[in-house]
């Protein structure tokens, strides 16, 4: 399997950053962090083959969401920044997997319904064959 | 195993599975062939960290990103709608948001009615009393009362509204229009040795507490243990027919990939509206030259997806995020047709949670509300747990140059031709679509959005496939007869969403259970005379 090449692993460091730069505001990383890079790297590593060698004008510029060239860079980027424990305490979520503990939702208020079930029928009849 | 059985089942998901349970008290030998495994709960995504990730692959609904031993590959590039399944025991109601409506009377009456398509050659009261069993095996959660149906009992409580289903009820009362908590297949409480649904969320990459009804912990256990016998990791490849036009039973391709010949009495397809056209147009015979069940030539035509639109709005207020059902509440305000809208028949609007925050991001990046950079961030963050959606699923009507056909190069790993999807979206659907996504808007400001965005049409949402072997009365028109068998083939019978006639404007799995239980009552009903 094809591996990424030091020069490529630079270029999307960088790149990885400018997406996502560490912000202190929030008190988070930045997509660049030693842990969420090497995420970022071991999920990207089957597709090496096809990225690599990355081009070098990914280096510098800055990054375009829209650009279908940067998919697949784009996806790894989020899926691995939105799962870092870190990341997610800054966002009020839990670090854990949904199951086992599950979440709660409020039941709501029923009585919104009241002026529906005032309505009269809104189905058809449409007889028998 | 080449001994002949009764009853051969050629699929395990929705309609196989309650087919399978019904036919079972008959004490026949019932087999039947799955290409899939049995799911294991204990792996479905929401039991892992990177669960977003696992979404998006092993658990995505394209069988051509999945691209798991369990999937065939099929060629959608000729159609702006990808198709979706999953093979394993339960089939797509693995993956499906148990999003539970039924057809409303009107749907099996639209030629008569609206002047479009044909009438079912049954009516919605044949199949109520299906619907009605269909809903106690599978654990339905709704609330009676509902003014867009006829009168229903509802097995366990509808879902909690929570707080957006309160934000799309409010807008849904401040425009006057009709809302309720959908029937969905989810258990609001325990239900016979099902746990209740805990808002794990992320539904469509299976449900690790057992909530929702996939009929491997519904209809199969129960089938199993009166006697159907599921055989794991078999692929079928064709039908095989007698001269005298009888089908005399299945090739298929062991887990080892072995070739073997399951003879039967009865055969029943139940692949889906996809996989089973694929099969009866790659059996081909001396007596079916064209495709067995196919002398009307329309194996295959008339494919109808539900073209959908996802519409979201973002509030100031937070919501529930991805946690709670994926669709608990629905608006039937649009549904029966009205000339004035520019189209014939409608639509339904059903409540769409928001996304975890990979997804959150991944979404916003398409539309332009989350940005790259400094700013990414407080963008994140203002739609993050933030958004509510809503899903427009239209009524497609049926075309015959909408169709299945068999790819002449791509086949499956064993050899057998892929399905190619030939498809385009009508001027009617269109219209339907651009409707549906200004009064979705229109609902969300009502709730106070203060942003909305459409995907229109969602390339991704090819999960109800339909109309591809269609019932009906006339041989010359339809593939099989009002209870499902082929008109050619005596003893070949369909039971998936193939045999819809035309598509409702609702999801379909609840109707093709229906239609399955209905077909095997049939059989059971008419067992003395089944052939003739």
């Amino acid at each position: 399997m094809t591996a990424f090449t030091d020069r490529d692993l630079d270029i999307l460091r960088r790149l990885a950053g400018r997406m996502i730069p560490a912000s202190a505001e929030y008190g988070v990383p930045g997509a660049d962090d030693e842990a969420i890079f090497a995420d970022i790297v071991r999920t990207l590593a089957p597709a090496a083959g096809t990225l690599s060698p990355l081009p070098a004008r990914l280096a510098d510029a800055e990054p375009d969401a829209a650009d279908p060239a940067l998919r697949p860079i784009l996806t790894a980027v989020m899926l691995c920044y939105y799962r870092d424990d870190r990341v997610l305490v800054s966002l009020g979520v839990e670090p854990r997997p949904p199951f086992p503990k599950g979440f709660e939702v409020e039941e709501g208020d029923w009585s919104l319904l009241d002026p529906v079930r005032a309505r009269p029928r809104l189905w058809r009849d449409a007889g028998r064959m | 195993m080449s001994d002949t059985v009764d009853v051969l089942i050629i699929g395990a998901g929705a309609s196989g599975a309650a087919a399978a349970w019904s036919l079972a008290e008959t004490r026949m030998r019932i087999v039947c062939l799955e290409q899939g495994d049995w799911p294991r709960s204990d792996r479905y995504a929401s039991t892992t960290r990177d669960w977003e990730a696992r979404r998006m692959g092993e658990f995505a609904y394209s069988p051509n990103t999945r691209r798991a031993a369990a999937d065939y590959p099929v060629n959608d590039d000729d159609s702006p709608i990808k198709i979706a399944n999953y093979n394993a025991v339960g089939g797509a109601t693995v993956l499906f948001t148990a999003h539970f409506p039924r057809f409303h009377p009107s749907d099996f009456r639209v030629r008569s009615l609206d002047g479009v398509a044909d009438d079912w050659p049954i009516d919605y009261q044949t199949l109520e009393p299906f619907y009605a069993e269909n809903d106690r095996m599978m654990g339905v959660s709704g609330l009676a009362g509902d003014p867009a149906y006829p009168p229903k009992t509802c097995v366990l409580p509808p879902l909690a509204l929570g707080r957006s289903g309160e934000t799309l009820a409010r807008g849904f009362n401040a425009l006057g229009w009709h809302w309720w908590p959908s029937d969905n297949a989810t258990a609001s409480r325990d239900y016979e040795g099902r746990a209740r649904c805990i808002n794990l969320g992320n539904c469509g990459g299976g449900c690790a507490q057992g909530a929702k009804a996939s009929t491997d912990i519904t209809y199969w256990p129960a089938a199993v243990r009166a006697g159907v016998e599921v055989r794991t990791g078999c692929r079928v490849s064709e039908i095989r027919c007698s001269d005298a036009g009888r089908a005399t039973g299945a090739v298929y391709f062991d887990a080892d990939g072995v070739e073997r010949f399951q003879a039967a009495e009865v055969v029943i397809l139940a692949a889906n509206g996809v996989g089973t056209p694929r099969l009866l147009l790659n059996s081909v015979s001396r007596a079916f030259p064209d495709g067995l069940a196919n002398s009307s030539g329309l194996v295959g035509r008339n494919l109808m997806f539900h073209p959908c639109a996802v519409i979201t709005g973002v509030f100031d207020a937070p919501q529930d995020g991805q946690r709670g059902p994926d669709n608990w509440l629905w608006s039937h305000e649009f549904y029966e047709t009205d000339p004035a809208r520019g189209f014939v028949r409608g639509y339904i609007l059903e409540a769409n949670r928001g996304a975890g925050p990979a997804q959150s991001a991944l979404a916003g990046l398409s539309s332009g509300q989350v940005t790259l950079g400094a700013d990414h961030h407080a963008s994140l963050r203002r739609v993050f747990d933030h958004t509510v959606g809503l899903v427009a699923i239209t009524e497609d009507l049926p075309e015959e140059h909408n169709r299945v056909t068999l790819d002449p190069v791509l086949t499956d790993a064993h050899g057998v031709p892929a399905p190619k999807i030939t498809y385009r979206i009508s001027d009617n659907s269109r219209r339907m679509l651009d409707h549906a996504v200004a009064r979705a808007g229109e609902a969300l400001r009502a709730a106070g959005a203060h942003t909305v965005r459409d995907v229109t049409p969602l390339a991704t949402g090819g999960w109800h496939l339909m109309g591809t072997a269609r019932m009906g009365n006339d041989p010359a028109r339809s593939v099989v007869n009002a209870w499902g068998r082929s008109h050619d083939v005596k003893n070949l019978f369909i039971i998936d969403g193939s045999v819809f006639v035309t598509s409702a404007g609702v999801n379909p799995t609840c109707t093709i259970q229906a239609l399955a239980l209905y077909v095997a009552d049939q059989i059971k009903a008419r067992l003395a005379s089944l052939f003739d």
